[in-house]
């Protein structure tokens, strides 16, 4: 376990906020248009952590052991409601969950939403890998 | 031999031996197994790890090679059953005799999706989701949602066009015929067809709901007007590419099956119109 100081996790922060900024633009045009840039591929999006339609969804750095073996957020977890949705970074820098699979969308962010407004207020099933 | 025909000529006849031998897979365990493959695959396929079942070239010999399994299962129950194709360039709207309460049933309702007619209803007390990503266990449905559209003849036209099998990096961001026929680039086949279905379709256990079977058999069926279009072109990447299945590669989970050995259908089954 590491540990770092709070100027290194506010450095963190402030590149992952300045990365998103940079990033969201050319992922949502990506979306729509493929020829888009991939260069979002490059940046990490940032934390986020709110309550949407009731339920509480958060986003961020996952980091090793915290999380079952073998989902490919790219370092990246999402969890609504405290379970775990399996997401995955597309190489163009869009995002893509178990829940919407098949439909591509900006951000984590958005992938999150997405799967609240799917799940109608299911609950998630804990992730598992076969 | 088996004769794969497309879904909307079947008879009545026809169509309840399809239902009959699927909920007979459903209520044997054996239908749940596929569902657990294809998820396991979706969740670890990535761009830039390995990849086999989806977003990589290996795309359409994995499923080529999923529904012959799945084919194999219903003819143990039924020999003269044979998977159908749901051509949804011509069946487009939910009012197609696919959606009808004697084949695979309709919409969901408004309140939670629910398919509530149908032999795959969860009332029906035959069709129970149970590998799933949520705690509903009944089959879900939003056929065109939102006014979304199925592709067109002209769109499946302009991806068939394509002469190049594949292209590095050979996934999601590639260009060539397979990865916009996956739909991840371009017009958007396949993935928009799950997407205009909803509910399970549209996540990893997409193979909950039974049309799973009829679309990817359309799918597999324009790979092979494909080849008939391009008959010199051919499987790409041929060999030594990382994290990738090359042609003569073997394809998990089998382990004993290349995309070489899936390039010709006819040895497995033919369609009802020439290829």
């Amino acid at each position: 376990m590491s540990t770092i100081t709070r100027r290194q996790a506010l450095g963190v922060a402030a590149v992952a906020a300045a990365g998103i900024a940079a990033a969201a633009p050319a992922a949502a045009r990506a979306v729509r248009t493929p020829d888009a840039a991939p260069a979002a591929a490059a940046a990490g999006p940032a934390a986020f952590d709110e309550v949407f339609e009731g339920r509480r969804i958060k986003g961020g750095p996952s980091h090793g052991g915290a999380h079952h073996g073998g989902h490919h957020g790219g370092g990246y977890a999402v969890h609504i409601d405290g379970e775990e949705l399996h997401v995955m970074r597309n190489a163009d820098g869009t995002w893509i969950s178990v829940i919407n699979h098949y439909e591509p969308l900006a951000t984590p962010r958005a992938v999150a939403r997405a799967a609240v407004r799917e799940l109608k207020g299911a609950p998630l099933v804990p992730l598992t890998l076969v | 031999m088996t004769v794969r025909k497309n879904q909307a000529l079947l008879t009545a006849a026809e169509k309840k031996r399809f239902v009959d031998a699927v909920l007979e897979l459903k209520r044997n365990g054996q239908y749940d197994t596929f569902v657990t493959t294809h998820n396991a695959f979706i969740m670890g396929d990535t761009d830039t790890g390995d990849r086999v079942g989806h977003r990589s070239p290996s795309f359409l010999p994995w499923h080529r090679r999923f529904l012959i399994q799945f084919e194999q299962a219903l003819q143990a129950v039924d020999p003269a059953v044979a998977l159908p194709y749901w051509d949804w360039t011509a069946d487009r709207t939910a009012r197609s005799s696919l959606w009808a309460p004697d084949f695979l049933g309709g919409t969901g309702r408004t309140r939670d999706g629910q398919v509530m007619d149908g032999p795959f209803a969860r009332s029906a007390n035959r069709w129970a989701v149970t590998v799933r990503v949520d705690g509903r266990d009944f089959l879900r449905r939003d056929l065109g949602a939102g006014g979304r559209q199925l592709p067109t003849r002209a769109e499946v036209d302009t991806v068939l066009a394509m002469s190049t099998y594949d292209t590095a990096p050979w996934n999601s961001s590639s260009e060539g015929f397979r990865n916009h026929l996956e739909g991840w680039r371009g017009v958007n086949l396949h993935n928009r067809v799950h997407v205009w279905v909803g509910g399970q379709m549209a996540t990893g256990v997409s193979p909950n709901d039974p049309v799973f079977w009829l679309h990817h058999a359309f799918i597999d069926k324009l790979w092979a007007d494909w080849q008939a279009r391009h008959p010199d072109s051919t499987y790409l990447p041929a060999a030594g590419t990382p994290n990738v299945v090359d042609l003569n590669d073997t394809m998990r989970p089998w382990n004993d099956v290349t995309p070489a050995d899936m390039l010709d259908h006819t040895k497995h089954y033919t369609f009802d119109t020439a290829a």
